[in-house]
């Protein structure tokens, strides 16, 4: 159905004129935005229910309908990372207008928690965001941990901190490296994958998996780093730094690199705070928000690393942002692995964690644990909590509900690329079509991030 | 008059075999990434693991180039009329290799959002188990293509 075109108030787009910033505060946040019944007419209230879909957007009538072109992109697109599909308004080579349309890979994720116990709760949300698997696992363990009340030991705490940060150095590894890929740098997807290999190959002689690990579960990690770990981790804090020298010389200097990068799809910290836009972008536009330093989980306020940031929010002040990253990430790293306290690396509760397999030979009460937890599972007091971490993408919250049982009642996921992706527009605005792919791929939108 | 003694450089073969032979040696993927198992098939294109030596790593991302659809991920309900589109798109001759647990059956998430096997869709000539499956499982899904290429079991 084609609808009347409204007031473009809602979005406020860097360049054109800004409104007063208590009104586009009100306006332009979520909490304006969706508010129903006190400052919306019944009219617009039947659009934010979506019994009518309408476009926001004001058509320029000064322009001649023959330059205006709506293109689809996606979802069947090398550079949509995923399954993200864009309608663009193009005036000649100009973006005027970007929509993103998203649900292409919705798995009903958030349902399928409600049927698994709190212990399997680990392989559903592993398998959200895929190039960040452990960073979900921390963020799910911590929610039910905070629930339950239990002390992780302080070694499972160091375990997760090292895993969580190898993590971030592999997702922004592949991040870096479709950024390259997309702008025509074809040699840095090489590069990137070769170095996450390695990350990768640590994690499948620890966890068994490459990806999706169900490792970090609520009561501690599901087993101990294997032998001969210290060595693994050394070759990659030798390797990997080694590697973004490599990148440094492709890119960091390069005429064709700046040029694609520099000054393209700017973000200001205003628009990144009113979009609720976290993680590098939100840092590249100059706001040193990191959740590790706001707000500390798993111990990593013990840890020495700075909050990288950038200055003029554009692609390539991302791209350094990153880089940063990955270089503080293997601080984190070696600072973790040259003090991993000795001890447990699950909590001792038996109430939340299996016994150890010789137990149940010797135990009749071990094995009624034992037997409980991977029936029924274990039972998680009744209440709801929401906790965030710092995961490459953002923030990446998770919010619980228990009714008492053995399964959650509700599970909701802050997916830091679902809040990123909605600047796509703000970003892409007035930019010239061929920079499309470098600012999809400089957000790193994770599809499996946002549908879920 | 030693051309007449040396032996006839021929080699003798029918149609068919020449045929299996030319379309096994270079399948190009069409880019069908959807989740998890689209990131190991890029590492499965990339320098560590090289699908080049297969001779398949020409990635195309029109189908209309491609003769092969892997499809890497979970299909929602609302992708599936798209991957349908995108298969009907291609040239024959065309296979489609199911990569991963969730495109051969739905994998863990049985519910109201994904197709339950992508082989309701679109007719499937080899599955690839794993969740995700490793670079090598893939490679080894892609021989085994190959293989059947060649053996008339799946020529087309």
């Amino acid at each position: 159905m084609m609808a009347e075109p409204t007031s473009t108030t809602d979005i406020w787009v860097s360049g054109t004129e800004a409104p007063e910033v208590s009104e586009w505060m009100v306006s332009g946040t979520d909490e304006g935005a969706q508010e129903m019944e006190r400052h919306e007419t019944t009219e617009r209230s039947v659009e934010q229910r979506g019994s009518r879909v309408v476009d926001d957007w004001v058509v320029d009538d000064t322009v001649d309908d023959e330059e205006r072109m709506i293109v689809n992109m996606g979802p069947q697109h090398p550079s949509t990372h995923g399954v993200l599909r864009l309608n663009i308004e193009l005036e000649g080579e100009i973006v005027r207008r970007v929509k993103p349309i998203i649900g292409y890979l919705h798995t009903g994720m958030e349902k399928t928690a409600e049927t698994l116990t709190f212990l399997q709760g680990g392989t559903n949300v592993t398998r959200m965001d895929y190039l960040a698997p452990l960073h979900n696992e921390l963020c799910y363990s911590l929610a039910v941990e905070k629930l339950l009340g239990v002390e992780i030991p302080p070694r499972a705490q160091a375990i997760r901190v090292l895993m969580t940060e190898l993590n971030r150095v592999s997702s922004h590894l592949v991040a870096t490296a479709t950024n390259g890929m997309d702008i025509g740098a074809l040699s840095m997807m090489m590069y990137g994958f070769r170095e996450r290999e390695l990350v990768l190959a640590f994690f499948e002689k620890t966890t068994g998996l490459r990806m999706n690990h169900n490792y970090i579960r609520p009561g501690g990690v599901a087993a101990d780093l294997p032998d001969g770990w210290e060595e693994d981790v050394a070759e990659i804090l030798e390797r990997i730094p080694r590697a973004l020298r490599d990148y440094e010389d492709l890119l960091k200097e390069n005429p064709i690199w700046l040029g694609r990068t520099r000054g393209v799809g700017i973000i200001t910290a205003d628009e990144c705070l009113a979009y609720g836009v976290t993680g590098p972008t939100l840092r590249a536009a100059g706001v040193p928000w990191d959740l590790r330093k706001a707000q500390p989980y798993s111990g990593i306020e013990a840890y020495e690393f700075d909050v990288v940031t950038g200055s003029r929010g554009d692609v390539y002040d991302r791209y350094r942002v990153r880089i940063g990253e990955i270089h503080q990430s293997l601080r984190i790293i070696e600072q973790a692995a040259g003090a991993m306290p000795r001890g447990d690396y699950k909590t001792g509760d038996r109430k939340v964690s299996p016994p150890p397999r010789q137990r149940i030979d010797e135990s009749m009460e071990a094995l009624i644990h034992h037997f409980k937890i991977y029936t029924e599972g274990f039972k998680v007091p009744a209440g709801e909590t929401y906790l965030a971490i710092e995961g490459p993408r953002g923030e990446l919250g998770c919010y619980l509900v228990s009714d008492g049982s053995g399964a959650p009642l509700r599970m909701h996921t802050r997916a830091p690329s679902f809040s990123n992706l909605q600047a796509l527009p703000i970003m892409m605005a007035d930019s010239l079509v061929a920079d499309t792919v470098a600012c999809i791929a400089s957000l790193d939108p994770v599809m499996g991030d946002v549908d879920r | 008059m030693a051309h007449l003694t040396a032996p006839p450089q021929l080699l003798t073969t029918t149609l068919g075999k020449a045929m299996r032979w030319a379309q096994q040696q270079s399948m190009w993927p069409a880019t069908f990434g959807l989740a998890c198992c689209a990131i190991e098939m890029m590492a499965t294109g990339t320098a560590h693991n090289d699908l080049a030596r297969f001779g398949m790593e020409v990635f195309r991302a029109s189908p209309r180039q491609a003769d092969l659809m892997v499809v890497a991920g979970r299909v929602s309900q609302k992708m599936a009329p798209v991957l349908r589109q995108v298969y009907d798109q291609m040239a024959d001759p065309k296979w489609v290799i199911s990569m991963g647990a969730c495109a051969s059956t739905g994998g863990m998430f049985n519910n109201y959002a994904l197709v339950q096997g992508v082989d309701q869709i679109v007719p499937v000539d080899v599955y690839v188990p794993g969740c995700p499956p490793g670079p090598q499982s893939l490679m080894h899904g892609i021989l085994t293509l190959q293989d059947k290429v060649v053996s008339g079991e799946l020529a087309r």
